[in-house]
């Protein structure tokens, strides 16, 4: 009976869990509307009904924002402190401290909401909060940190589980990555110059983003996939030495591969082929995770088929092994003179992002949700099948377009006439996309749809009473 | 790069991957005491590890990309100050001008170094070079003829100048359409691909640079409004006629039709370059204008700019 999650005498501190998985669902909805819009933007322009804080340059960085810090990060605070409660049996260290980062995060992410739209910007990707927001981060940040490794100091267990590794990992990470690269030099409340200039600037940048990719979207993720993939199939984790290689290479491995994102640019020589070559390397470390995922279901594999939570969960790692295949690809330097500047580049993030990412996460919250309100299931199973198989058609839809439209913009772009000169203009290449630009749209609303489903499916659960909600006879099935 | 920061990344970039080696190889055995495919004996939250050996097939190609990455470090610059055994670079880096780059080209050539962007230039200067230099051969009254070059001189147009002029090179707010018959420095053959080669600059001071009050500006806008037949005010225009006097005619003629070595616009013939609705005729006096067109003759070579001025000759001479 390992995949109930009973209270092992230990009384956890759940408010804050539940406080960062509501809003998880809540947040995601917002970040994923928006992108929706602005995924309608480029098709039909006018949509910005000719209004300053509605064009889609201050949109697209509202949304990816919102999905990163708002779903995304919130999603790993209510899951790591949930998973580090549980495997360390105990509770949460300082759990002021932990209430105030749910209240600090949340004014984060207000913060942003508000500053955006408004063109308040330091013009870095995914870090375009200007230097106050920053420095709220930075204090949230740290208190994360303080309650996670307080959790880990005082745990009962022997050992740290290897979730642990992955979200002390990533929490470590992401505080260097954003104190180092959102140095600036205020001249007003709301502007700021960074401290770096030129191709330095560019290779900080980049160093952070990708690692933004590599350490809050991949190993916080992981964390959270070594918790409920093993939890949801009952089964043991496939390979304890699997983890720790893995591990360590890909925590070695990541921070190295930043200058993958500036071939052919200014970026001294030496800078980008290293950054391609451990990028390479890093391709087996990563699917290592996947590996151990998937693995773990050995014996258990006939629960997928009356599972979706576990389905979420088996698919986010086939689409983690997917993107982290493609990206040492993507960062080898022939293939990045194809697909870079491409819509490739969005299919391929977006296949990490919607594919992995997010279905880890709702694959999570649908086992976590019933836990932290002491129900046995989500109220509706259905309802989370139905959703699983938007979000999966709703992913496959948006990554299918834009690998053909980018593959195809690439080409173009590429095209030279008998005389040297370029077969397309831009426009050309840009007219060719607006197919594909409609097909994503449309993954978009399925995928959005799901999570709309999901927050009707949350609510009924939430609200349902007690011991209505009966776990399903598992051991029927098995 | 100082040796010491050269020394300083190799030696990291190497650690790091050799450090993956080693660990890879450990854990490729089993030391943990525990029998293969049995559990690690800890257990949380219910979870238990078991003690699975790597899978075979993920160990080599873990290998192998350590391997590739390993050659490609000795053969490409990678490491710090190295430059990799093939000699290869993407650019002359840190050159800052065209004569240092003309020269790091040349060093490179005699040295056998292979710069990637050198012998892409080069090789289209081989391939596409006798093309362009047959066009520039050819007088560029007989090339408008020559519907060939015009398809090469449209879409050199496309990507290079529809960007201010757009595709359809009907222009847009400040830069001029080169479809009509109306020319601020003229619509010859030679005058357009002197204005391609060298750029031009357009420069209207605020007022014009004359002693003329804001009061007047009112008046002065409903005469320029009446120089091209517009309804319009006419004792108000009278009044404004006077203000143009002041010096307004020196650039733009005492006719308004303006004046093509200066590049002064007509004001006679409704067509407009920032606009010709009153307010913004208004807003062009009181702060002037300015406007460049860049030059082209060291982007893009005389050659290639012959070949587009036959192109834009013909947009307007059918």
């Amino acid at each position: 009976m390992m995949n109930h999650s009973q209270p092992t005498g230990a009384d956890y501190n759940y408010t804050v869990v539940r406080q960062f998985a509501l809003t998880t669902v809540l947040w995601g909805i917002v970040g994923m509307s928006v992108g929706v819009l602005i995924a309608a933007q480029l098709i039909w322009p006018q949509l910005n009904f000719d209004t300053p804080w509605l064009t889609y340059s201050r949109l697209r960085p509202l949304h990816t924002n919102a999905v990163i810090f708002a779903f995304g990060t919130s999603a790993l605070f209510a899951t790591s402190y949930y998973v580090v409660q549980r495997t360390c049996q105990t509770r949460l260290f300082a759990p002021k401290l932990a209430a105030f980062t749910f209240w600090g995060w949340q004014a984060i992410i207000l913060a942003a909401a508000i500053t955006l739209p408004l063109g308040i910007t330091q013009a870095k990707e995914y870090a375009e909060l200007e230097w106050p927001i920053d420095i709220a981060i930075t204090i949230v940040w740290i208190s994360y940190a303080v309650v996670f490794f307080g959790t880990i100091i005082k745990r009962t267990t022997s050992h740290i589980y290897v979730a642990n590794w992955f979200f002390g990992g990533f929490i470590i990470t992401v505080a260097v990555l954003h104190i180092v690269n959102s140095m600036a030099i205020p001249v007003s409340l709301w502007k700021s110059y960074s401290v770096y200039g030129g191709a330095v600037d560019a290779m900080v940048q980049w160093w952070y983003g990708h690692n933004a990719v590599g350490f809050l979207l991949t190993a916080g993720f992981l964390g959270m996939m070594y918790y409920f993939v093993p939890k949801q199939a009952g089964r043991p984790v496939y390979s304890y030495r699997l983890s720790i290689v893995h591990f360590w290479a890909l925590i070695a491995l990541y921070i190295w591969a930043g200058p993958h994102h500036l071939h052919y640019t200014a970026l001294p020589d030496w800078t980008q082929s290293l950054g391609m070559v451990m990028s390479l390397i890093l391709f087996a470390p990563s699917w290592g995770g996947m590996i151990n995922g998937i693995m773990t279901l050995s014996g258990a594999w006939h629960k997928l088929r009356t599972d979706p939570v576990l389905r979420f969960l088996v698919v986010s790692l086939s689409f983690y092994g997917m993107s982290t295949f493609e990206g040492p690809m993507m960062a080898i330097k022939t293939v990045n003179a194809l697909s870079h500047y491409t819509d490739w580049t969005i299919g391929h993030v977006h296949s990490g992002a919607l594919g992995w990412v997010a279905m880890v996460s709702i694959g999570s919250l649908y086992h976590l949700i019933p836990v932290l309100f002491g129900h046995g299931r989500m109220y509706s199973t259905k309802l989370v099948n139905v959703h699983f198989w938007l979000a999966t058609i709703g992913t496959v839809l948006y990554i299918v377009a834009m690998w053909i439209s980018g593959v195809m913009q690439g080409l173009m772009w590429r095209a030279v006439n008998a005389d040297g000169t370029l077969t397309y203009s831009f426009v050309e290449g840009l007219e060719a996309s607006y197919p594909f630009y409609f097909v994503r749209f449309i993954g978009g609303c399925f995928f959005l749809t799901g999570m709309l489903i999901m927050a009707y499916n949350v609510i009924r659960t939430v609200k349902a009473p007690d011991n209505t909600l009966p776990a399903l006879a598992e051991a029927e099935a098995a | 790069m100082t040796s010491f920061w050269s020394i300083w990344i190799s030696v990291l970039s190497l650690i790091v991957i050799a450090g993956c080696l080693i660990l890879l190889r450990l854990c490729s055995k089993n030391t943990t005491g525990v029998e293969e495919g049995k559990s690690m004996g800890h257990s949380f939250d219910g979870i238990e590890e078991l003690n699975n050996p790597l899978p075979k097939w993920w160990s080599y190609m873990f290998y192998i990309t350590i391997v590739f990455g390993l050659i490609y470090l000795a053969l490409y610059p990678g490491l710090g100050n190295y430059k990799g055994l093939l000699g290869w670079s993407s650019s002359n880096q840190g050159v800052v001008s065209i004569a240092e780059s003309k020269a790091a080209t040349e060093s490179a050539t005699k040295d056998g170094r292979w710069v990637q962007y050198d012998q892409e230039v080069k090789h289209a200067n081989d391939k596409f070079g006798p093309i362009f230099a047959a066009y520039a051969a050819t007088p560029l009254e007989e090339l408008v003829k020559n519907e060939e070059a015009l398809k090469v001189g449209g879409r050199l147009f496309l990507q290079n100048c529809a960007q201010c002029h757009g595709s359809d090179a009907r222009g847009s707010k400040g830069f001029p359409n080169l479809t009509d018959s109306d020319w601020l420095y003229g619509g010859d053959l030679a005058t357009i691909k002197t204005s391609i080669m060298n750029g031009r600059h357009g420069m209207m001071p605020p007022k014009g640079g004359l002693p003329i009050a804001d009061s007047e500006i009112p008046a002065l806008t409903e005469y320029i409004v009446s120089l091209s037949g517009r309804e319009h005010d006419a004792a108000k225009a009278a009044q404004g006629q006077a203000s143009f006097m002041k010096g307004c005619f020196a650039c733009h003629g005492m006719d308004a039709k303006g004046n093509k070595f200066m590049g002064a616009p007509n004001l006679a013939d409704n067509i407009w370059l920032y606009g010709g609705s009153r307010g913004i005729i208004e807003e062009t006096i009181i702060h002037g204008r300015g406007g460049v067109m860049p030059a082209w003759k060291n982007v893009l070579g005389e050659e290639k700019v012959h070949v587009i001025a036959a192109y834009v000759y013909s947009l307007s001479n059918k």
